[in-house]
């Protein structure tokens, strides 16, 4: 099998490279000694579209594919621009060396920003080949008509050639332009919608099937000649400081290597997995606990956040006169809402493997944003960027964790110290404890009704505690950067959100505030990016405060929000309010919903059921989702029976995929819901498995999921329609529309995440007593 | 270490490996299978499950001594004759997985609950399956695809 990197493949022109599928580890192995690793030049169409003779196409991309599909609609994109058939094409992904950088996953912004440079580059190499058949057949290109990669003549079809005879193994050498790389485009248009044909279809996602039947090849199984096992011993606390080692605790291992300290860093080193994880549990450590408590207990967070002095604070986005409106507001409602710190909790422990041949690092990762790593790494062991490269492989859902990717920085660091190859893997506790967070929030909420019910004032304040905020692989943010003391000046911001609604309300005042805790560097208590990283949390209060409105004004819930939606129907950016009231309308039609003010009245026997509505938006895309509950009263357990999504993501790639993509991110968020919080004591992270931090299962899914696809677009055929992001939305309205079920259901308001069977069943009691 | 005998998908395999580490690294690193993964080290989340004596069991906990002498069945023995299982068809046609790193155990737990009880009910299913541990919650998807492959595998 001959390498498929591009640059190899183009050096041997005219010969059929094989391989309809994804790379190889024999292929990786193959360009093994190749080097530097030059970034390729998006200005180039090379550096995008290889077509072969046999009128195949592989399409190469600077984004990553965590299991939504998004290869997928890669190729169904760029083939349908291109027009060669989808199943004639392969796609390349997260290869620092040869696919450019569009900075891999994140923000969900696969289709909605990258894939528009991807649709020009195809539409590009379309029109490329057309001159080229035009002037092989000495005719106008406007003569020619294509389809399937097969150029012929309108009217003399029996002349055709096609895109591999044109140009198979040869170079394009056409200049793309654009300031930047989400710029990059040729002289060629896109089509418009009505000409797509892929687009809009469901082919299945090509990464299923060596997914189900054992033969894909994970970042977490590559294994190379000579290469060592590695395990971390994590400091016992927060912020500990690493007195002394006693490395005779270990020597007798059979398979040791050595020990590795820099700073308060330690990694073992031994020959073989088991070996590792033997050294790493019996080496004898001396750490020194910090002069200060690194951050309260979980049970006082939250009381800590609301009395701790901001480390930023956020310009408040107003409107009207918020306190002059509250003050002659017929009723004011207010309320706390509070959400703990979540986990990203993968599957799978961060894991990697880097190889430090040949004066290169060439890490194998599943880092969803492997140019940063490459970048970061080159920083981290002042290497050229050019020795360095990340070769992406698939590996465990990672929802933003690996934005701050710390075992390819370990295993880089180690294999450079070592001289050989090192796979280093994270243990479950490791893991669970001291990966990133998602940041906790506690939120305030005040509104105003006037005397008919309507909402005239809305104030938000919100807390997060998000003070030093992890970037996206900088070499000094990252764990084994601080704890070998590579540490910036100053902490990162942070951040804090404001919800994300269309509502039309006269008085309305959002702020917002970082708080951090005692200890910021060398703590398992690290915020970074988790999914939607404030969606869930800000939409948690304010879609359930929303609804505590509603049913002091005894409004049905979905009136109430549709009557804060019909003011306006401009184009807000995306005729967002017009799809909101879309979405609204389509996931009440679903669900059959049956308009009344919540609570329902009051029912006989231990289940009680519910509905709950939330929407949100994320960027242009926009959600509506209802959760039916059944809560059990005598227990306090909570089961979403039915979720139902209405969902408006513009111009639809694969349908199929994007169901999917909905539903999971529902129950992500569902679990986030009912079961996750990172508990700590006053100096270590004690959730550190599934039992100390449960996630959600089997027994808690849904009896039913409804999608309904929604086009709200005030002109829904344009044919320029956009296509939205689609990977976080989803997860904003769960936690809201689960709290307003069980709040219809039981007349109890859960404002206090997640909704554990023992909270709900005490604030039943309470409510009772 | 130890030399031991281990029949895994049929084919008989000797490694010299200490009696005690858990079966789960000797598949991957010194068999070279794939479809085994390690989750937790724990027991509690089924990322490392194989087929043993038809009990779905985690692979991370199970010195691998313990396996001598017993028929190991993997992901990767799924497959008859190059043709999928049923299951494997099933969790195609139901575009299960997302990342897919949970699939193996998702898979083979749910071949030991369809071997011992062809015609799960909906909670049974839900039990019988809880032990598996989904961080992209494709269990909706899991759980249409069980009893897609129940009706396959009964006609």
């Amino acid at each position: 099998m001959t390498s498929p990197s591009r640059r190899d493949f183009l050096k041997t022109s005219g010969f059929l490279v094989v391989s309809a599928g994804a790379i190889s580890l024999a292929d990786i192995a193959a360009v093994q000694d190749a080097g530097p690793y030059a970034d390729p030049d998006f200005r180039q169409l090379d550096s995008w579209i290889v077509i072969r003779g046999d009128n195949t196409a592989t399409f190469y991309v600077g984004k990553t594919d965590l299991g939504q599909g998004t290869g997928t609609a890669f190729r169904q994109i760029m083939s349908d621009e291109l027009d060669i058939p989808y199943d004639k094409t392969t796609v390349v992904m997260g290869r620092t060396d040869i696919t450019v950088d569009q900075g891999g996953s994140g923000g969900s912004d696969a289709l909605q920003t990258d894939g528009w440079p991807m649709r020009r580059v195809a539409a590009e190499a379309r029109r490329v080949l057309l001159e080229m058949a035009a002037t092989r057949f000495g005719v106008t290109s406007d003569r020619l008509a294509v389809s399937d990669g097969v150029i012929s003549i309108r009217n003399d079809p029996s002349r055709r050639v096609t895109y591999g005879e044109l140009i198979g193994g040869k170079r394009f050498n056409v200049a793309l332009t654009g300031k930047d790389i989400d710029a990059t485009a040729g002289i060629a248009k896109v089509k418009t919608v009505q000409e797509l044909r892929m687009v809009g279809q469901s082919p299945r996602r090509f990464d299923i099937p060596p997914k189900v039947d054992g033969s894909l090849q994970w970042a977490v199984g590559v294994k190379l000649p000579g290469m060592l096992h590695a395990r971390n011993v994590k400091p016992p606390v927060a912020g500990a400081k690493l007195l002394g080692i006693d490395e005779s605790s270990v020597r007798g291992i059979p398979g040791f290597v050595r020990v590795v300290r820099k700073g308060n860093y330690v990694a073992v080193v031994c020959e073989r997995e088991e070996q590792a994880i033997r050294a790493a549990r019996q080496l004898k450590v001396n750490w020194q606990k910090p002069p200060v408590a690194p951050f309260p207990t979980s049970e006082d967070l939250f009381d800590y956040m609301r009395g701790a002095t901001p480390t930023s604070t956020i310009a408040p986005v107003t409107s009207g006169d918020i306190d002059r409106a509250l003050a002659g507001a017929a009723k004011v409602l207010e309320a706390v809402y509070d959400v703990p710190f979540q986990g990203h909790t993968a599957i799978g422990p961060a894991h990697a493997t880097a190889d430090p041949s040949n004066d290169q690092m060439t890490i194998y990762s599943n880092d969803m944003k492997s140019y940063g790593l490459r970048n970061g790494v080159a920083q981290f062991l002042q290497m050229p960027r050019d020795r360095v490269r990340v070769i992406w492989m698939d590996g465990p859902q990672a929802f933003g964790r690996t934005a701050a990717d710390d075992a390819g920085f370990e295993a880089a660091f180690l294999a450079k110290e070592l001289g050989r190859p090192v796979r280093v893997q994270w243990m479950r506790q490791e893991e669970t404890a001291w990966d990133t967070k998602g940041p906790a929030y506690t939120i305030s909420m005040r509104g105003g009704l006037d005397g008919d019910g309507n909402l005239v004032a809305l104030n938000y304040e919100a807390r997060a505690c998000d003070h030093n905020h992890l970037g996206y692989n900088e070499p000094d943010t990252v764990l084994i950067a601080q704890l070998t003391g590579m540490r910036r000046p100053t902490p990162a911001r942070g951040g804090v959100s404001t919800p994300s609604d269309m509502y039309v309300i006269p008085n309305r005042r959002m702020a917002g505030h970082v708080v951090g805790l005692p200890v910021v560097w060398e703590t398992p208590l690290r915020t970074g990016n988790l999914r939607d990283p404030n969606g869930p949390q800000v939409t948690f209060a304010s879609e359930s405060f929303i609804d505590e409105l509603a049913a002091a004004a005894k409004a049905d819930p979905v009136a109430f929000r549709l009557k804060l939606l019909t003011a306006s129907a401009d184009d807000d950016g995306g005729f967002r309010r017009a799809r909101s009231i879309a979405v609204i309308k389509a996931a009440a039609e679903k669900y059959g919903w049956d308009a009344r003010p919540s609570p329902r009245s009051r029912r006989a026997g231990n289940i009680l059921a519910g509905r709950g509505i939330a929407y949100a938006f994320r960027n242009q895309t926009v959600v509506a989702e209802i959760a039916e509950v059944e809560v059990n009263r005598a227990t306090g357990r909570v089961w979403v029976k039915r979720l139902v999504c209405a969902h408006d993501c513009g111009l639809v790639v694969n349908p199929e995929a994007l169901r999917h993509t909905i539903e999971c991110g529902m129950l992500h968020s569902l679990s986030r819901a009912l079961h996750e919080e990172v508990r700590f004591d006053g100096e270590k992270v004690t959730s550190v498995d599934w039992v100390s931090h449960p996630t959600l299962t089997h027994a808690d899914t849904p009896e039913t999921i409804d999608v309904v696809l929604v086009n709200g677009d005030p002109n829904a055929s344009r044919p320029d329609l956009p296509h939205y992001g689609a990977g976080e939305t989803m997860c904003k309205p769960t936690i809201a529309a689960v709290a307003n079920a069980i709040y219809d259901a039981t007349g109890v308001r859960i404002r206090r995440v997640p909704f554990r069977s023992d909270r709900v069943l005490a604030a039943i009691k309470a409510r009772s007593a | 270490m130890s030399r031991i005998t281990l029949t895994v998908n049929g084919t008989p395999h000797l490694v010299d490996v200490e009696p005690s580490v858990p079966l789960l690294y000797v598949l991957r690193n010194d068999l070279g299978l794939e479809g085994p993964r390690f989750g937790c080290g724990l027991g509690q989340c089924g990322a490392c499950t194989v087929i043993i004596k038809g009990e779905a069991v985690r692979s991370c906990t199970r010195p691998v001594s313990t396996a001598q002498g017993t028929d190991i069945t993997t992901l990767e023995g799924l497959a008859r004759d190059g043709v999928l299982h049923p299951l494997q068809r099933a969790w195609i046609d139901e575009q299960v997985p997302q990342c897919g790193f949970c699939q193996n155990g998702q898979i083979l737990t749910a071949k030991a609950l369809l071997d011992r009880n062809p015609h799960p009910t909906d909670a049974e299913i839900r039990q019988g399956m809880e032990g598996a541990l989904c961080r992209c919650m494709t269990y909706y998807r899991i759980q249409a695809a069980i009893k897609r492959a129940a009706k396959e595998m009964a006609s």
